[in-house]
């Protein structure tokens, strides 16, 4: 039913690729790509965001609130442009 | 130096004595503290540093960090032990940088209960430094720390780009560390509800409520059971006593005792030294300081606040700052002095003017709070939520305007929200004395000297003139006496004693509300403005003023209009 949200704002129709944003709470993805500018990227990965993690999704705030997903056992929030240009793939189990 | 919120600060409490703030969610530490410790037979100078994941800093508080780092010899690199794969990488830094480290795996309890293992002396093995484990809360593993530090060395770490690192650190994790499967527990079930819009809005409501209801009931209870008696049945006969020795006049008894009115020393409007110098600091205000304090120290060490950031950032968006501007903001509604160096925690300039200027239009310090509520609350607590209501939203109006008329865009947020932790007591404790013992030092001697000087100027005639010049703008725009104009300058030296001041005019309840919404607005103590003109220049701390004044004469004239 919600098929319309999950495909606005993926960029990629390979697989089951979605950003974090559109990813629905609770579902378990491997991050595939984390696009943006070095320096978030840098920040990101700091955080345990980056390229072949395996991470949950938390939460999503409401009115373009940031993102909790849950990453190495713990928790990050990550602000919603940000989380848009996170894609995971959730057709991993 | 280590990560954010894995214990810097409790480890340096921990080794040199020196008490510093640690809370449970990171960037308590903004600045560098400096102590010392025995390390054999030597003395050693040992730093307290800010917390960064790299040595790429993204904010004032993590350049702090960095620039710190030439000044060691040794670093004690403190790593979280339940998340070694985030905390190496600052490690492989250091010694890549040929700094010689100890790493301290803090937390090492957690570690058990959380189903990690760490094999030590491989992961000493593959750092080539000495690796001890501590839980530094409890004074675990610190003697061995201490021991250690003569073996600190360099290490044998070649200069890596940034994917070889990641690929180093992901080879020594896997290769020391063994997780086995657990189930939730019930902190990490409520740490998931509480990040939630509707579950955590109403979690955030209930908390937000009961905190204040906490505030009130501890402040008025401290006052009405413990400083009240005391002042009366102690300290009120000494006052009278003093005040019949020296005959009940005179300009040594206007000083120290004030104004007596019909043979009565009030303890708040007779402003003598020995009267309400000693009652409104320690009896209408330390009551809600240590009440305040108490409430919020809780709250940072159970690790609430962070969750608080996420809630709120999408509408402290709208005011060009993200979710964890939030944590000043709560600060300074105890003191706007540490509210403004917190604001080293956000990354852009923009955002810190932005920050520190609504802090100290909007947000009233714990001391003003409790003068507030003890005088204009007399008139009902109607009043009272008009001033608090007044400066939400001013607070939330200005910052809109703000952030339309200033350049440039507020970054996102990112943060770690960290585990609940069940607050220890004797911590807690630790950090509201060191609060309450701030005020105390700091506070208490300006307070008196306020005191002083307003007497004294008095007693000299030289308000009479000021009042007569600044009279149009207080008496026709803001609906006050012309005495009030005494009141607002002496808010720049502390806004408690100048709402106090306001006490012996007879000022109705409009009056008396729109004083405090202009004393709180108006200008910031002068503890605050030196701690705005450091941390945002001089340029920028007058714009802030500029800001307040208008903002502040702006508000004055349409509550005077309203009211």
């Amino acid at each position: 039913m919600f098929g319309w949200l999950r495909r606005r704002g993926s960029f990629s129709t390979e697989g089951d690729v979605v950003t974090l944003v559109t990813m629905n709470p609770g579902q378990v993805g491997i991050i595939v790509d984390v696009r943006g500018g070095r320096r978030m990227a840098e920040r990101l990965a700091a955080l345990g965001v980056r390229k072949d993690k395996r991470i949950k999704k938390v939460s999503s705030m409401i009115l373009r609130g940031p993102v909790t997903i849950e990453v190495d056992r713990s928790q990050v929030a990550i602000g919603f442009h940000t989380a848009a240009r996170i894609l995971v793939d959730v057709s991993v189990k | 130096m280590g990560n954010p919120n894995v214990g810097k600060s409790v480890v340096f409490s921990r080794l040199t004595g020196v008490r510093v703030m640690s809370s449970n969610y990171p960037g308590t530490t903004v600045n560098y503290t400096e102590g010392r410790m025995k390390v054999g037979e030597e003395e050693a100078q040992v730093i307290d540093v800010p917390g960064s994941y790299t040595l790429d800093p993204t904010c004032e508080a993590e350049e702090v960090a960095v620039r710190m780092l030439d000044l060691g010899d040794v670093v004690i690199n403190v790593v979280d032990s339940t998340n070694l794969e985030r905390n190496l990488f600052l490690t492989l830094q250091l010694l890549e940088r040929k700094i010689p480290v100890v790493v301290a795996l803090n937390m090492w309890d957690d570690t058990i209960h959380r189903g990690i293992s760490i094999d030590l002396e491989k992961l000493h093995e593959e750092l080539g430094v000495p690796v001890i484990p501590t839980v530094a809360v409890s004074g675990q593993g610190i003697k061995e720390l201490v021991e250690a530090l003569p073996n600190a060395v360099v290490g044998n770490h070649q200069e890596r780009t940034r994917e070889e690192r990641w690929a180093a650190v992901g080879h020594v994790t896997d290769s020391v560390q063994i997780i086995s499967h657990r189930h939730h527990t019930w902190a990490e079930r409520l740490s998931d509800a509480t990040v939630k819009p509707v579950q955590g809005g109403v979690i955030a409501l209930g908390v937000l409520v009961l905190s204040f209801a906490a505030i009130r009931l501890i402040g008025e209870s401290i006052i009405s059971w413990v400083m009240d008696p005391m002042y009366e049945t102690l300290w009120m006969p000494v006052v009278q006593h003093v005040s019949d020795l020296l005959g009940g006049e005179g300009v040594l008894h206007a000083v120290l005792i004030g104004r007596v009115s019909d043979g009565v020393i009030d303890p708040v409007e007779s402003f003598g030294l020995l009267s309400s110098g000693v009652y409104v600091p320690l009896a209408m205000v330390l009551p809600y300081i240590v009440s305040f304090y108490l409430v919020l120290g809780l709250m940072e060490d159970i690790g609430y606040l962070p969750r608080l950031a996420v809630l709120l950032d999408s509408a402290m968006h709208r005011l060009g700052l993200h979710g964890y501007a939030i944590i000043p903001t709560l600060l300074g509604l105890g003191c706007n002095v540490p509210a403004v160096l917190a604001t080293r925690i956000l990354e852009s300039r923009r955002e810190r003017f932005i920050a520190a200027t609504l802090v100290a239009i909007a947000v009233p310090c714990a001391s003003l709070q409790a003068v507030v509520v003890g005088l204009v609350g007399n008139f009902g607590y109607r009043y009272v939520f008009i001033v608090y209501g007044t400066l939400l939203l001013v607070w939330l109006i200005l910052g809109m305007i703000l952030n339309r008329m200033m350049k440039g865009f507020s970054p996102e947020l990112l943060i770690e929200i960290p585990r609940y932790r069940w607050p220890l007591l004797e911590p807690v404790f630790a950090k509201l004395w060191a609060r309450v013992r701030g005020f105390l030092r700091e506070a208490l001697p300006v307070f008196f000297v306020a005191i002083l000087a307003i007497n004294l100027l008095y007693l000299a005639g030289a308000f009479d003139e000021l009042a007569r010049v600044a009279a149009p703008v207080v008496t026709q725009l803001l609906g006050l006496p012309a005495e009030a104009v005494v009141a607002l300058l002496v808010g720049f030296l502390r806004k408690d004693v100048a709402l106090g001041l306001l006490a012996p005019l007879a000022l109705t309840a409009g009056q008396y509300v729109i004083a405090a919404v202009v004393l709180a607005m108006f200008f910031p103590c002068v503890a605050t403005f030196a701690v705005m003109f450091r941390e945002l220049g001089a340029k920028d701390t007058a714009k802030s003023a500029g800001v307040m004044l208008v903002s502040a004469l702006t508000v004055g004239a349409i509550l005077n209009a309203i009211l």
